[in-house]
């Protein structure tokens, strides 16, 4: 029933997308429309003197042009000008600017007054104002500013314009194929080994070592010490973390080994808590939870590490599991646990982490590797399916890596304008970039 | 000899490293410093904007990190003062609100020119991570109706026609970790094309290094970085030579040259016991 | 029911949250439900308080091991809470003289600025420089060059750790100079070769390219946990073995 829930609710969210992609013509006509008008309807432009007269006001810049702002919510609209002939570049030594900023002053649904609208520094020729709203109209007046009572005539403003809501982000749609590429082939993966089909992981050594890690402990006697990182519960680190915070309690419950859970966020430790006594229900030891084995310490993070490099050294933990995001704290967490002798075991999808946990730590799982954890320890195939939907995915990027680097680099050998050259640019600009969805 | 160092205790390690930091700090070693390209890409996006121009100061760092982060922090204040930039403060991190002070009170200190409210603006910090940036790029006011003082926003020449962050010049961040640059990278910089630098730690310089320099005009990495890009500074504004407050980073070097030397000396006597032992293992 | 609320809530929440990406109309309810977790932490941070000073007290009253430190915990807690809320020491704010508790609570001489200077910045820097000698004793343990991989390792090693300081310019200058004048080759032809440009080179060329792939990996992971959750595929962290 939830996954139905699921399928309805995204294919709701793609039913909306694709009425507002069916409505953009139109929109695009009538913001295309005002786009001429304002061009044809801008007055004419006066001859620019070419020396400025000290004393006199700026002249004021020309072919002011207003347009709705593209890929918006109906709140932009798009002001250009040609600068002030006397915006200069470069100021001769011993000058004062004559032209320090401009002011864009418009007039809304036709009332009588011009407004600021805000300003824009000398050398600008565009301002976007975003205080619009799609159910107004407005006119645009650019006025070149040398200070406070020395102002340019406000150069005539184009003709009405109104912001125009569009419901689909355009620069925005290669990024949605590739999203659906990937998300496809994760769910058709799923799905596939639902129907029975067997896939093929690889060992991951750091989750073999799990096992070992929990059974050490209770041999010795001694607990577990499970760190899912200090990030909350919003980050995907944590909910990895958590999930495998999971299977390490219900090994846990299973081994009777004692399994200790400090926490940086109070959120982490509340779904910790449902998270243990879950597994240890699961493991037919409900009797064997106690709640105060998972405890928020602080959200700070050496405040954190302290207590825990403390909680350490005085419980000597025999397996220390740090499974999440981390920062700086990284090391100092592997090194105390070194110190008393602990089997250690860190996963974590920071890189500028990984290298402390892999000189410190006896296994370390990388990036990915860790976000595979909760899947390969259920050893449920529809999980498992999924790590196969990933593996399309970093095709995907290794193709694109490949042909781009192929392609770029033949454009670059052959020089001059060709088609290599646009198939680059469609590359860059277009399937990487926020050009829309073709050039 | 090699029966001490197979079984040395950590706690000589401490010590001599220990030393190997306070000696060069007490003895005020300085190394003479050459700006590399990377540093040059950040001096040259501060200093090839127009004077005046609207600079976003994310502060994204705490006290544990202050020490190889605030002489960068310093060094782009400075900088922006020199070239009369207006300067928006802001944090993402709730300790990183006396930061933000500091920082601001090298302003008040020796650029007495630079008024509240016409030059530069404190809006301090707001809770909510990531979840920050993405309203304060559209709507500011949504999240900030005041600055730190409690002054609403409309009544400073500055801030009272902001909208948003969209028309700021260029994002200056320096961060500790996150929320910080990859954040403001993903939720500011790229998708609404504002040009960014940033001043990392050492750790958190090579994951930022993709973004360079498509997403982020350059990054400053570490203490090393810092001390480069207090150089370009003092090479391009001489006067500040004068103040020794603007050569932190410089006199951090010292300690770091003797304490990589010390780490390259323990790694070698580390694996002459290695081989040692092996050698005896085989025989 | 107790697992089927929370999956929908997720599912929805987290199809809302993507499709407001792409559609300019709905980005600001992907805020609003940024604003939406910023409050339930927040409450959270009374529950974490809560359970911090229950914990504690317990182990006091039942005199458990090491429950000296537990009064440390408690009375700082409590004091800086203390002077934190009742803002000692803070004058009120200029705009607002008649309130004296309009004062910015880290105000300049209050008391919860002096606990922050002298108490928690010391500390919170002395914990961070506590890596400087860690790392010199896992280096000393761990990095050994027992194959080829780690002799490589050690080699990039030596060079990033002189290049990122004034030895690396002292101790490779005077080498390219001397090639220089063997070859008759230019200085800055060979200034590729100081150890800190090689540094750089690491840095910018091999290190980025292996961070790039696990940077791809990672986010490729991140999404495929992400669907999983969000389809109900994956539903340890909601405790549950179903």
């Amino acid at each position: 029933m939830t996954d139905r829930v699921s399928w309805t609710v995204a294919l709701l969210a793609i039913a909306v997308a694709v009425v507002g992609l069916s409505e953009r013509p139109a929109m695009a006509q009538a913001t295309l429309d005002n786009k001429s008008e304002a061009k044809a309807e801008s007055p004419p432009v006066e001859e620019a003197e070419t020396e400025p007269k000290p004393g006199n006001p700026p002249q004021p810049p020309s072919d002011v042009t207003a347009i709705d702002r593209p890929d918006d919510a109906g709140t932009g609209i798009i002001v250009k000008w040609s600068l002030s002939p006397d915006d200069v570049a470069k100021v001769d030594e011993g000058q004062t600017r004559k032209v320090i900023r401009y002011e864009i002053l418009r007039q809304v649904d036709g009332q009588d007054d011009f407004t600021l609208a805000g300003e824009a520094n000398f050398q600008k020729s565009s301002f976007n104002d975003l205080k619009c709203d799609p159910n107004s109209s407005y006119i645009y007046q650019v006025v070149a500013v040398e200070n406070e009572d020395s102002k340019s005539t406000p150069a005539a403003a184009a003709t009405e314009v109104s912001p125009v809501m569009q419901w689909w982000d355009t620069r925005r749609t290669w990024f949605l194929v590739i999203l659906l590429m990937v998300c496809g082939a994760v769910i058709q993966f799923i799905r596939l080994a639902r129907a029975g089909r067997s896939l093929k992981v690889r060992k991951i050594a750091g989750l073999e070592a799990v096992n070992e890690a929990v059974g050490r402990a209770t041999e010795m006697g001694r607990s577990c010490l499970f760190i899912p990182g200090i990030l909350d519960i919003n980050d995907m680190q944590t909910v990895a973390g958590i999930t495998v915070l999971s299977r390490v309690a219900g090994l846990a419950a299973e081994y009777g080994a004692s399994l200790e859970v400090p926490t940086s966020r109070s959120l982490v430790m509340t779904t910790a808590r449902e998270t243990v006594q879950a597994a240890y229900l699961g493991a037919g030891r409900p009797d064997a939870y106690n709640e105060d084995n998972i405890y928020y310490l602080t959200d700070e993070q050496f405040g954190y590490v302290a207590g825990v490099t403390g909680t350490m050294v005085r419980d000597k933990p025999a397996a220390c599991f740090y499974m999440g995001a981390f920062f700086a704290e990284s090391l100092i967490l592997a090194e105390t646990g070194n110190s008393i002798g602990a089997i250690q075991v860190a996963g974590t999808a920071m890189p500028s982490q990984l290298p402390f946990f892999v000189a410190a730590c006896d296994y370390t799982l990388i990036g990915e590797e860790f976000f595979a954890a909760s899947a390969y320890l259920s050893g449920e195939e529809h999980q498992l399916g999924s790590l196969k939907g990933q593996d399309v995915g970093k095709m995907i990027g290794v193709t694109l890596v490949v042909v781009g680097c192929l392609v770029a680099s033949l454009a670059s050998l052959s020089g001059g304008d060709n088609a290599l050259h646009d198939v680059v640019s469609f590359l860059t600009d277009n399937v990487l970039g926020d050009k829309g969805f073709l050039p | 000899m090699s029966d001490f160092f197979r079984n040395l205790d950590r706690r000589w390690i401490f010590l001599v490293m220990g030393l190997s930091v306070a000696i060069p700090m007490l003895m005020g070693v300085v190394f003479p410093e050459e700006p590399s390209q990377e540093v040059l890409d950040v001096f040259n996006a501060v200093e090839d904007l127009e004077d005046g121009s609207n600079i976003l100061m994310a502060y994204d760092y705490d006290p544990a990190s202050k020490g190889e982060l605030e002489p960068m922090a310093a060094a782009f204040v400075r900088h922006c003062a020199e070239k009369t930039h207006k300067l928006y403060f802001i944090t993402l991190w709730p300790a990183a609100i006396p930061m933000l002070q500091k920082n601001i009170e090298i302003l008040n200190r020796e650029y007495p020119e630079y008024t509240y409210g016409e030059h530069y603006v404190n809006l301090g910090f707001r809770p909510g991570n990531e979840g920050v940036i993405k309203v304060v790029v559209t709507d500011l006011k949504k999240l900030y109706g005041n600055d730190v003082a409690g002054t609403d926003l409309n009544e400073l020449p500055m801030t009272a026609n902001l909208k948003n962050i969209q028309g700021m010049d260029l994002i200056v961040n320096v961060s500790a970790g996150t929320p910080g640059t990859k954040e403001w990278v993903q939720y500011a910089g790229t998708p609404f094309d504002i040009k960014m630098v940033a001043g990392v730690t050492g750790v958190g310089y090579t994951p930022l290094v993709p973004y360079v320099p498509a997403q982020l005009t350059g990054v400053l990495g570490a203490i090393k970085a810092a001390a480069e890009y207090e150089e370009a500074v003092l090479q391009n504004y001489p006067e500040l030579r004068k103040n020794p407050a603007t050569q932190e980073g410089l006199r951090r070097m010292g300690p770091q040259l003797v304490a990589h030397m010390l780490i390259i000396t323990l790694i070698i006597i580390g694996n002459i016991i290695f081989f040692m032992d092996r050698k005896r293992g085989v025989a | 029911m107790k697992r089927t609320v929370p999956l929908v809530i997720a599912a929805v929440t987290g199809f809302i949250l993507i499709a407001s990406y792409f559609i300019p109309y709905a980005q600001s309810w992907g805020e609003e439900a940024m604003i939406w977790f910023d409050i339930l932490a927040a409450i959270a941070f009374v529950l974490g308080g809560g359970n911090l000073l229950k914990m504690h007290l317990q182990k006091i009253s039942n005199r458990r091991a090491g429950w000296g430190f537990s009064i440390v915990t408690i009375s700082a807690f409590l004091i800086t809470l203390f002077i934190g809320l009742s803002k000692m020491g803070v004058n009120p704010a200029e705009k607002f003289p008649e309130w004296s508790w309009s004062g910015d609570y880290l105000q300049e001489g209050g008391g919860f600025k002096w606990m922050y200077d002298f108490i928690y910045l010391p500390l919170a820097a002395t914990m961070f420089s506590l890596l400087a000698f860690y790392i010199a004793s896992a280096a000393f343990r761990a990095f050994r060059a027992k194959n080829t991989e780690a002799l490589i390792l050690l080699g990039t090693a030596f060079i990033v750790l002189f290049g990122r300081t004034y030895a690396g310019i002292y101790v490779s200058q005077p080498i390219i100079d001397g090639l220089a004048s063997i070859t008759g080759a230019e200085v800055e032809s060979l200034m590729s070769l100081r150890l800190d440009r090689i540094t750089s080179t690491i840095t910018q060329v091999f290190i980025l390219a292996g961070n790039r792939a696990i940077t791809i990996g990672i986010a490729l992971g991140i999404v495929s946990l992400s669907l999983k959750v969000l389809m109900g595929v994956d539903r340890s962290y909601l405790g549950s073995e179903e």
